[in-house]
């Protein structure tokens, strides 16, 4: 039974990412300029030679956008996402910055509502208290801090402690030293990630902690909560075994939205900290003009978000009998 | 001030002088005393706001943070009122078992009823997980959950009210407690089922010892039950004794106002006796008696101090009130005290009902909703037969009641009514006109004469208009737009539902809910309409603002020359304002006909047991009433049984012989006429009072 | 009345009490400031680049960017524009979720189906990129249309909450009795669903003004909000960011002010929210 409606849904899910990456690529084709990348060359490279090699790569504006589009959807149909602005296989610039990307967002995504639910469900049950408030007070700070300026202060700090102690405590550009190798690449890999992930993370613990908090404190209003402790549970296990579970419903259907704002601010802490991700593609992409390169990061940000849309429905029925379908 | 205590042994439970204060000075708790003995059951008695449900929190010590208790609470002689938390909470489920009114949300959603029920168990009890399981299971089977086995691993939402009600219990006795508190045990679930649970509520009392502390707004169903009646107004004890004392004899006017203003089943009157005004706002007591603005017996002296609860006769009875002496020795009542309303201006005799014109006739009505289940995975799982095949007429200048449990159909008749378009299935007709054949701007003319009041008196009204605003908007949208008409038309409607003009420019918060009700019946009536439909317009209020509004609706009927169709579950209610009645059941009519015949002569099984359902505020009738108590829960609209759909909870085919019970599944019972000549039809094919002979087949 | 009792409720919570009064200091920074410093934001000093913070009579007081420009006037001015595009978009972006949730969950049918759709589209298609794509391709057109695009893809998950609470205020008596009188629907909405979702509607702007001013300055800082000569805290702190590390004042101070700005906002915004609601604990 289940498997019938996952499919069903798993069909529209596929068609709302057509769409959405089929309007990124009309977008991408109509508004940029490909040829432009060829045309102020020294020495000048022959009209007749820019059309051929644009072609070659299904980019010149030449042709209509609508047969450009149906041979790019031919090819991404048949897994081809055709070349970058300059040739090469978009696949494979793909294949390598997933894995860069993917890193990053998975533990800043486990990690910010691992630790934003720990955060607002102590703070919920220490309610007015100090504790209470100093949580709420560093999360509206970190909520008004973008992720550029957080990530550009990390930068900063670290930079300064590097500094004040003589040697590099913490790495702060690129995603590893290719140097090193063995056991020694594997730590500075680690090290690299540390600032990336905070700037990425803080902002995901400050909402979680919010959301929780506030969901926490309408379930501990409610009748269950006095039931559980009218039959002898004491404040502590009736808020462990009642209310969190119960609160954690709603906090995860907010688990597709906050997934869309990790994706954006992955972009800026790949850009700041020197990371060749999906993120600075995008931003890469854009100036470099590279419309196939576009519409494949289009297509991926709509995967991940309806990836992450299926998944918290899929959390939410895990945890929440009411929405089974059995 | 304390209860006297001789002749009896130490109680389990001794209240004295509990004062309950919210953050802000709301004193919602002033000076409660009692004391509960060994296996006693005490009803605490009154309205919406009175306090009753906070004096059993705080009992508990499950008020929220911020509310200041004061006084004495003693279980076994222990003192609770300032106890440490650990020993509170041992003594939670264990010295005192607590039942409240909502099961659902009372329930944890995300587990199993099995899993709370255990958690209870082992709470206070050093078993295994699987001890504590089985004894899940036992709890479920003694509070009578058929499947027990299988029901433990249901979740909350899979049990109907009644179930989750009996589970609530199984949970509460888990323990053995010596103290149980029923806060509205039964508010929230339909007649029949009620009846079920209050024996549950007697057994579960039989097989634990325990003491019962029963707190209900309703006086029927604490007349059978208890053993003494605490009264509680404005927060404050007002009343205690017996309960045949307070029943047939109260000594405190807000009683005996309480008493006289129910609709009563057993003895329908011409008029009933409101008690005037409001309770009075926490936050705002007068000085004095609280009772005092809205007692037909105040004197000067009433304003100078409030009066405290004594003593008065033999016994263990206690009132206060300063006059309590004096009505005792003129051995007043209610009905004595309480100014009669005038009788509704006697309209002239209304012709035989064939010939009065029809205002409404729907004829085999049908209504039926897909079924959706999942709220992340939508699926249509089956058909809700909800309104399947109903035929009935309201004429002129009558009061057809639409009767039955929840689920039943009856609100989704009157939506079908309300909409004026075509149904799914059958007929409505609406001052001869079909609604199936409305023209936009005819069905627009039409709604003039078809006017709804609703339930819920504060979700009728929208809360961001001033009242004024909310009369005027049925005259603007039919086209009146002269401000000042509009304006005395508003000031008229108020003045005719009993409100001052001036009010138009206050906001619905600013009234209590009687008088919001009146400003949803000034609404309907704004159009002049011909026909006003009620849906359940009393069941939201409490009993003494009751009256009063049932009395304004028969008035305005009279001088109006209205006709309604009344929604409603309370039967008692039904008897006293209806002419006629049909009794609805899975979204059939069951029975219908003329009150008197209805009420009087039960044809139909299901009539029957709806009607010895309903509890009466008569200590002694309900003693020694024998119920018929129906069997499980209402079957799900979606499936409804083959043949008579009341076939499978019926204690009449019991009864029955094999052939006539094979008819009742195979043959489905349409509406038949009793006797020629009277207003009086029933669905059964074996109907009380008729000779059941078997029609001869088709 | 109910707004003054509103105002008593905010001004009794402390932390909405320093976000009103935080913003009301930054409002008045933003507009008046620029009078009272000594240079005007078009003005290059050309005997002063990258110079440090001076507190002299006529000095740059938070010092001079890499073309002699005095980055007080330049960031005051930047924080007008930034501001002044936070509540544009939140107006527009409120106003449009109002409509369209309002509209598809009272009318329901296929309209509701055809506009929940175009709004998951919304919510799937990467905004951050479609606005980056057109937006410096509006040149020449004025900064309104970077706003209206704003606007455009931040409205989707208010209307899909403004969906739902229309759903359940739908099924409220008041709303069948006016349906019952005869009402049209889309009076309905105008007279007795926006009203009562107005709370969730104000919070909600509020919350959106703060989220379009970090979205302006996110946009700004690859280059793909507003363009030159046009300044705004983004374009500022994206100036700043890249030379943060041996000048400070080139970051710090448009980016404190962006950060103080949305905390500001974000204090009202909560504080509203308790305020508003009934409910809450406050």
């Amino acid at each position: 039974m289940m498997g019938a409606y996952l499919f069903k849904r798993l069909v529209s899910n596929v068609l709302l990412v057509a769409i959405a990456a089929s309007m990124a690529y009309f977008l991408a084709a109509t508004s940029l300029n490909p040829r432009y990348k060829y045309e102020g060359r020294q020495p000048p490279v022959a009209e007749a030679v820019i059309d051929a090699t644009l072609e070659q790569y299904n980019l010149n504006d030449k042709t209509p956008v609508f047969q450009r589009y149906v041979t790019w959807a031919a090819g991404v149909a048949t897994g081809d996402l055709g070349r970058t602005w300059d040739g090469k296989p978009v696949n494979e610039e793909l294949g390598r910055r997933v894995g860069v990307s993917l890193r990053l967002l998975l533990v800043g995504t486990i990690l910010g509502a691992a630790v934003g639910v720990s955060v607002g469900a102590y703070a919920a049950v220490k309610q007015y208290r100090i504790s209470d408030r100093a949580i709420g007070v560093g999360a509206f700070v970190v909520m008004a801090i973008p992720v550029f300026v957080l990530a550009t202060l990390l930068t900063v700090a670290a930079a300064g402690l590097n500094g004040v102690l003589g040697f590099t405590l913490l790495e702060y550009t690129g995603e590893y030293n290719p140097a090193l190798s063995g056991w020694d690449q594997l730590t500075n890999r680690l090290n690299h990630l540390i600032l990336p992930t905070i700037s990425l993370t803080l902002g995901q613990i400050a909402y979680y902690s919010r959301i929780q908090r506030n969901m926490m404190l309408d379930v501990l209003g409610q009748d269950f909560i006095r039931t559980a402790r009218a039959k002898g549970l004491s404040r502590r296990n009736a808020l462990f075994k009642h209310a969190l579970r119960t609160s954690l419903v709603p906090v995860a259907t907010y688990f597709a939205f906050s997934f869309g704002t990790m994706l954006t601010g992955a972009t800026f802490t790949e850009k700041i900290f020197g990371w060749h991700g999906m993120g600075a593609w995008l931003v890469d992409s854009i100036q470099s003009h590279d419309v196939n390169s576009v519409a494949a990061v289009s297509l991926f940000a709509a995967v991940c978000v309806l990836v992450a849309g299926f998944l918290s429905d899929l959390i939410v029925s895990a945890i929440d009998p009411r929405v089974r379908v059995s | 001030m304390n209860e006297p205590t001789t002749g009896r042994g130490a109680p389990v439970l001794e209240v004295s002088d509990l004062n309950v204060t919210f953050r802000g000075g709301v004193k919602a708790v002033r000076g409660v005393s009692y004391r509960l003995d060994r296996g006693e059951i005490l009803g605490i008695v009154g309205e919406s706001g009175s306090g009753k449900s906070v004096t059993s929190l705080a009992v508990m010590g499950l008020l929220p943070e911020g509310a200041e208790v004061s006084g004495s609470v003693r279980l076994h002689g222990r003192e609770l009122i300032g106890a440490p938390e650990e020993e509170l909470t041992r003594l939670r489920g264990k010295g005192i078992g607590m039942i409240f009114q909502d099961p659902l949300s009372a329930f944890t959603p995300v587990y199993t009823i099995g899993d709370q029920i255990a958690e209870a168990v082992r709470v206070h009890q050093k078993v295994s997980g699987d001890a504590a399981a089985k004894r899940a299971v036992e709890l479920l089977d003694l509070v009578g959950i058929p499947h027990p086995h299988a029901r433990a691993k249901a979740f909350p939402h899979e049990f109907s009210g009644g179930m989750r009600q009996r589970a609530m219990i199984a949970m509460a006795i888990a323990n053995d407690p010596d103290v149980l508190i029923c806060d509205e045990p039964t508010t929230a679930l339909d007649v029949t089922i009620q009846a079920q649970v209050l024996e549950v509520l007697k057994t579960a009392q039989r097989e634990t010892g325990a003491a019962i502390v029963m707190i209900t707004h309703d006086l029927g169903v604490v007349a059978g039950l208890a053993d003494r009646v605490l009264v509680m107004y404005a927060g404050k004890p007002v009343e205690l004794g017996a309960v045949d004392e307070i029943y047939y004899r109260p000594r405190m006017p807000y009683t005996m106002g309480l008493l006289a203003s129910i609709p009563r089943m057993d003895r329908p009157t011409a008029r009933l006796i409101p008690i005037e005004g409001n309770p009075p706002s926490p936050a705002a007591l007068p000085p004095g008696c609280p009772f005092a603005p809205r007692c037909p017996l105040k004197v000067d002296a009433c304003d100078d101090a409030e009066p405290e609860l004594e003593r008065i006769g033999a016994g263990g009875r206690m009132a206060a009130c300063i006059r309590a002496h004096e009505i005792d020795l003129k051995d007043l009542d209610g009905a004595d005290v309480y100014p009669v309303p005038e009788p509704p201006a006697e309209a002239e005799e209304p012709g035989p009902r064939e010939e009065r014109e029809t205002v409404l006739q729907v004829g085999d009505l049908i209504r039926h909703y897909p079924l959706m289940k999942g709220a992340v995975f939508k699926r249509r799982v089956g058909t809700v037969y909800a309104v399947d095949g109903i035929s009935f007429d309201v004429r002129e200048g009558e009061t057809l009641a639409l009767v039955g449990e929840s689920g039943c159909g009856k609100t989704t008749t009157l939506q079908q009514i309300m909409q004026l378009s075509a149904p799914q299935g059958g007929t409505v007709v609406v001052l001869g006109k079909d609604s199936a054949k409305l023209a936009k701007a005819e069905r627009r003319g039409l709604r003039q004469d078809l006017q709804i009041v609703f339930q819920d008196p504060m979700a009728a009204l929208d809360p961001r208009m001033p009242v004024g605003d909310i009369l005027a908007e049925p005259l603007r949208a039919h086209g009146r737009k002269d401000a000042k008409a509009v304006k005395s038309r508003v000031a008229e409607l108020l003045t005719l539902v009993g409100l001052a003009p001036e009010h138009a420019e206050r906001y619905p918060q600013h009234f209590s809910g009687g008088q919001r009700q009146r400003i949803g019946i000034a609404r309907a009536l704004a159009l002049e309409p011909k026909l006003v439909v009620l849906d359940e317009p009393v069941s939201a209020l409490d009993v003494s603002i009751q009256a009063g509004v049932i009395n304004l609706l028969e008035d305005l009927k009279v001088r109006l020359g209205l006709s309604y169709l009344f929604v409603a579950h309370d039967l008692s209610v039904v008897r006293h304002i209806a002419d006629r009645v049909a009794v609805m059941y899975l979204g059939k009519i069951a029975e219908i006909g003329e009150v008197d015949e209805v009420y009087g002569a039960p044809a139909h099984p299901y009539t029957r047991a709806l009607l010895s359902a309903i509890p009466l505020p008569d200590p002694e009738k309900e003693r020694t009433r024998t119920r018929i108590l129906l069997e499980g829960d209402l079957p799900s609209p979606a499936d409804p049984p083959s043949g008579c759909r009341f076939r499978t909870r019926c204690p009449k085919r019991a009864l029955l012989g094999e052939p006539e019970a094979r008819r009742c599944a195979e043959e489905e019972p349409s509406v038949v006429r009793l006797a020629s000549g009277a207003d009086h039809g029933a669905a059964c094919h074996y109907p009380e009072g008729v000779e059941a002979v078997p029609a001869p087949r088709p | 009345m109910r707004s003054k009792i509103v105002l008593a409720r905010m001004l009794r919570n402390p932390q909405s009490r320093y976000g009103l009064l935080a913003l009301a200091l930054l409002l008045l920074l933003a507009y008046a400031g620029p009078f009272l410093g000594p240079h005007d934001w078009t003005d290059k000093d050309f005997l002063a680049f990258m110079e440090p913070p001076s507190f002299d009579e006529d000095g740059h007081w938070w010092g001079t960017t890499q073309i002699g420009q005095d980055v007080y006037a330049v960031t005051l001015r930047g924080m007008q524009k930034s501001i002044v595009i936070g509540f544009l978009v939140a107006l527009f972006s409120t106003g449009l979720a109002a409509l369209v949730g309002a509209t598809a969950g009272y009318v329901g049918g296929w309209v509701d189906k055809a506009l929940m759709w175009a709004t998951d589209l919304l919510l799937v298609l990467p905004s951050f990129l479609i606005i980056a794509i057109v937006s410096p391709r509006l040149k020449g057109g004025s900064w309104l249309w970077f706003v209206v695009l704003l606007a455009l893809f931040s409205w989707m998950i208010t209307s899909r909450m403004v969906r739902s609470m229309t759903l359940s205020l739908r099924e409220r008596e008041f709303v069948a009795a006016a349906r019952y009188m005869g009402i049209p629907a889309w009076k309905i909405i105008l007279r007795h669903i926006l009203p009562n979702i107005s709370s969730l509607l104000i919070i909600d702007a509020t919350l959106n003004v703060s989220a379009a001013i970090i979205g302006e300055a996110a946009l700004s800082f690859f280059g793909f909000g507003i363009q030159p000569p046009d300044v705004s805290l983004g374009t500022l702190i994206a100036d700043g960011s890249a030379k943060a590390i041996g000048y400070p004042w080139l970051f710090a101070f448009p980016a404190g002010l962006l950060v103080l700005l949305v905390l500001s906002v974000n204090l009202v915004g909560d504080g509203l929210r308790d305020a508003l609601d009934p409910g809450s604990n406050q």
